[in-house]
């Protein structure tokens, strides 16, 4: 039954690698200067040319190689410091991995900027009868970009390192090591380290990328003159000059580049540091303590979730306001009428039928892909392009992609929204699914099969039924990607399709907080509610089967 | 003969894991296979029930009934099989875990209950369909697997260590209450184990991997 395996096969090379490849090529063609819509058919550097010559593209690079770099750089060393020294899965930190990104920085934005909450709560303190002059946020630095970078990876490296710690004899490696005298911080670096970080090099290239090309997360903390090079390359795409597509081409391509460049040079500086590391280990020394860096992690985490708590709760309270004035830490009047004006409403509609759309669509062909797992052993240069969505940089394919929807004639439709939606959402239901379905015990179904049933009963009756749980949870994963897309509903709806996140972003410059609020609320509350969702069915579903409680088997 | 074995052997990657065996279990007997462990016993029944992993190949023949089974796909030879857990389906009620071994020819609803309950309390689990698998104890599992086993009517049954999860006590009791079931309904049963109890009890060929 091999022919299950090659019909996924060329799906998902069809569906999600080569729009990625074609886009990639189309955006190229047109960052060496061939674009035939504006008729120009000759291959040139003019569009290097026009890029180079833009004003504060210096500055562009700098900022995106500084916060993307130093954002995953800062996040990773918090990540460590917190599993070297807090065991545990970290599932209370779920609700913080689901928000997205979007949310996260307009809730941050509210608690950060000059009128903000911190400055609220100062103000008797410092005697600030009016919001600082400070540039808090949109800061020229990108520090308020790279705090909500840092803010809304955390969680997620916390949780890749705490699964790929719960695969490791973490417990008993300290325990020889502090046996021969090395500290606990020193026995993590020394002896820990190194089993994990094979585990969760992946995600960490995963977490660089995003970081150096995010979009939305920029334009809403990022300094906005110049902007970071990914949310350039927007504005020129979007310039009313359509000549403004070369240099954003070349941007796209340029952007593409500093991935794989910075992906490169931390695979470097691993090779450097596995070297340095060996000798240092073999030197044998016990070394200084550890445990104020240790500290330093554990309050840097504790803090960050913190303000990710606030920057949530800034979203419902600014939501649920009528009137509040500076300096009160709390609103003058409050009013629902926002929420019952019912304005969200199109596009709460629209987001929840591309996530719908997308993850089911998602989740079929991961089950395909799976159950085709069967077949042939598995074929790991195939899974790995599936993370290939994840490592490219949007900005860079997705331009190109919708010249090639445009040409089929599905740009600015759903259809075309949901296929560049599920580039990014089918890694992240297949990391999810695939797991727990390998995990399931293989001679469950042997047995089945030596009772007379079939591949198909075998799969619709047994394995989707028991594997409820895990399925549900990838869906919920699978919403919350989707509903925090922002670049591949703008491209490839064509402006068209305004969901919660396109609405919370260009709002987010706009002055009214209360409207912003109501719309970044939604788009946070709606992962929860799936993962809520994921949680309950399941448990109720499953609620006279004591095996299948807790969601594994 | 009901369960032959011709020549057959099993390999990965291009080495055998053991001499080509042939062998022939009767109606009702229970032949058993030992061996150090890692040698190739579970595999073995893999091979025979249609359950190879990829990576390994097979070859000879396998025989039930004197039907050559060893093109067929592990749902059409009609080969039970029994682990050392009694793997109930975790979901399922355990009656409908044996209603998922009735052959579909057992029509109408009332006519499968009756046949599900009447495997039930030939097991001592009288009244107890509705009940989740994961509260039974292991002695009642154990039975219910067996039931479901027998209830899709094979016509060959793998045994893979099947009692040495069971404390002493219920060893024995176990083994008279499966094999008696074997031997009453004329099913060729090859089992693997480590126990020479068991294979004495067996009563059939010994085969040493």
């Amino acid at each position: 039954m091999s022919k299950l395996r090659g019909a996924v096969l060329a799906v998902v090379l069809l569906g999600l690698i080569a729009p990625i490849v074609v886009g990639l090529a189309e955006t190229a063609r047109a960052a060496f200067g061939v674009l035939p819509a504006l008729g120009l058919r000759a291959w040139s550097l003019e569009p290097w040319r026009m890029l180079l010559a833009q004003p504060g593209f210096a500055s562009s690079v700098r900022l995106t190689l500084v916060t993307g770099l130093g954002s995953t750089l800062i996040a990773l060393a918090l990540a460590m410091g917190f599993c070297a020294s807090v065991p545990g899965r970290m599932r209370w930190l779920a609700p913080f991995l689901a928000t997205p990104h979007a949310a996260m920085a307009v809730g941050l934005a509210f608690v950060l900027a000059p009128s903000g909450w911190i400055a609220r709560v100062l103000a008797p303190v410092m005697g600030w009868a009016s919001p600082p002059d400070l540039a808090t946020v949109h800061d020229g630095w990108g520090l308020a970009l790279m705090l909500g970078l840092v803010v809304k990876e955390l969680p997620f490296l916390l949780l890749v390192m705490a699964s790929g710690l719960a695969q490791l004899p973490v417990a008993h490696h300290i325990a020889a090591g502090r046996a021969m005298g090395y500290g606990p911080g020193l026995a993590w670096i020394k002896l820990i380290l190194p089993q994990l970080w094979p585990l969760i090099r992946l995600p960490v290239w995963v977490v660089l990328a995003y970081g150096l090309s995010v979009v939305d997360m920029a334009i809403i903390l990022g300094p906005s003159n110049p902007p970071t090079l990914a949310v350039a390359v927007l504005r020129w795409f979007n310039a009313a000059d359509v000549a403004m597509i070369l240099p954003a081409s070349a941007g796209g391509l340029l952007q593409a580049g500093l991935v794989v460049g910075c992906i490169a040079a931390l695979w470097g500086a691993e090779v450097v540091l596995r070297g340095i590391g060996r000798w240092w280990l073999r030197r044998g020394g016990r070394g200084v303590s550890w445990a104020p860096g240790l500290q330093v992690a554990r309050v840097g985490v504790w803090g960050l979730m913190g303000l990710a708590l606030a920057a949530l709760l800034s979203l419902l309270v600014w939501s649920l306001t009528w009137r509040w004035s500076y300096p009160m830490i709390w609103p003058e009047r409050w009013s629902g009428e926002l929420w019952m004006s019912a304005m969200w409403s199109k596009a709460l509609m629209n987001t929840l039928i591309l996530a719908g759309m997308t993850v089911m669509l998602s989740l079929l062909l991961a089950v395909f892909w799976l159950e085709a797992e069967e077949d042939l052993t598995r074929a790991a240069w195939a899974e790995a392009l599936i993370y290939l969505p994840l490592l490219m940089p949007q900005i860079g394919f997705l331009y190109g992609l919708n010249v090639v929807f445009l040409r089929a004639g599905i740009s600015g439709g759903y259809i075309a929204v949901v296929w560049a939606q599920a580039l990014f959402v089918f890694p992240y239901v297949m990391i999810a699914l695939s797991e727990p379905w390998r995990a399931l015990d293989a001679r469950l179904l042997q047995v089945a099969a030596a009772l007379g049933a079939g591949r198909w009963r075998r799969l619709f009756t047994l394995r989707l039924p028991m594997l409820l749980g895990p399925i549900m949870t990838a869906g919920a994963i699978g919403v919350a990607v989707s509903v925090a897309q922002y670049l591949p509903t703008l491209f490839l709806g064509a402006g068209r399709i305004a969901t919660l996140t396109t609405e919370a972003v260009t709002l987010s410059s706009g002055s009214d907080r209360r409207v912003t609020a109501v719309y970044a609320s939604l788009q946070a509350a709606l992962p929860f509610a799936a993962y809520a969702l994921a949680a309950l069915i399941p448990a109720w579903w499953h609620r006279n089967r004591r095996d299948l409680r807790g969601g594994g088997v | 003969m009901s369960l032959e074995l011709v020549e057959l052997s099993v390999r990965r990657g291009g080495v055998a894991l053991f001499a080509p065996l042939s062998l022939q279990v009767a109606c009702g007997a229970v032949a058993t296979v030992m061996g150090p462990s890692g040698v190739g016993k579970s595999t073995l029944l893999d091979a025979i029930g249609g359950h190879l992993a990829h990576g390994f190949s097979c070859t000879g023949r396998v025989l039930v009934q004197g039907r050559d089974m060893t093109t067929l796909p592990a749902e059409a030879r009609r080969i039970g099989v029994m682990f050392q857990d009694a793997l109930l389906f975790p979901h399922l009620s355990l009656g409908d875990n044996l209603a998922f071994g009735l052959p579909a020819a057992v029509r109408g609803r009332a006519m499968r209950r009756a046949a599900v309950e009447a495997a039930l309390a030939q097991a001592g689990l009288q009244d107890m369909y509705m009940r989740d698998p994961a509260t039974l104890s292991g002695g009642q599992r154990a039975r219910a697997a067996l039931m479901r086993a027998l209830l899709a009517e094979p016509l060959a049954l793998l045994l893979d260590e099947p009692f040495s999860k069971l404390d002493a006590g219920l060893r024995g009791e176990m083994r008279r209450f499966l094999f008696g079931h074997l031997r009453a309904r004329g099913i060729a049963t090859l089992m693997v184990t480590h126990d020479p109890e068991d294979a004495a009890e067996a009563g059939g060929a010994v085969v040493v991997l």
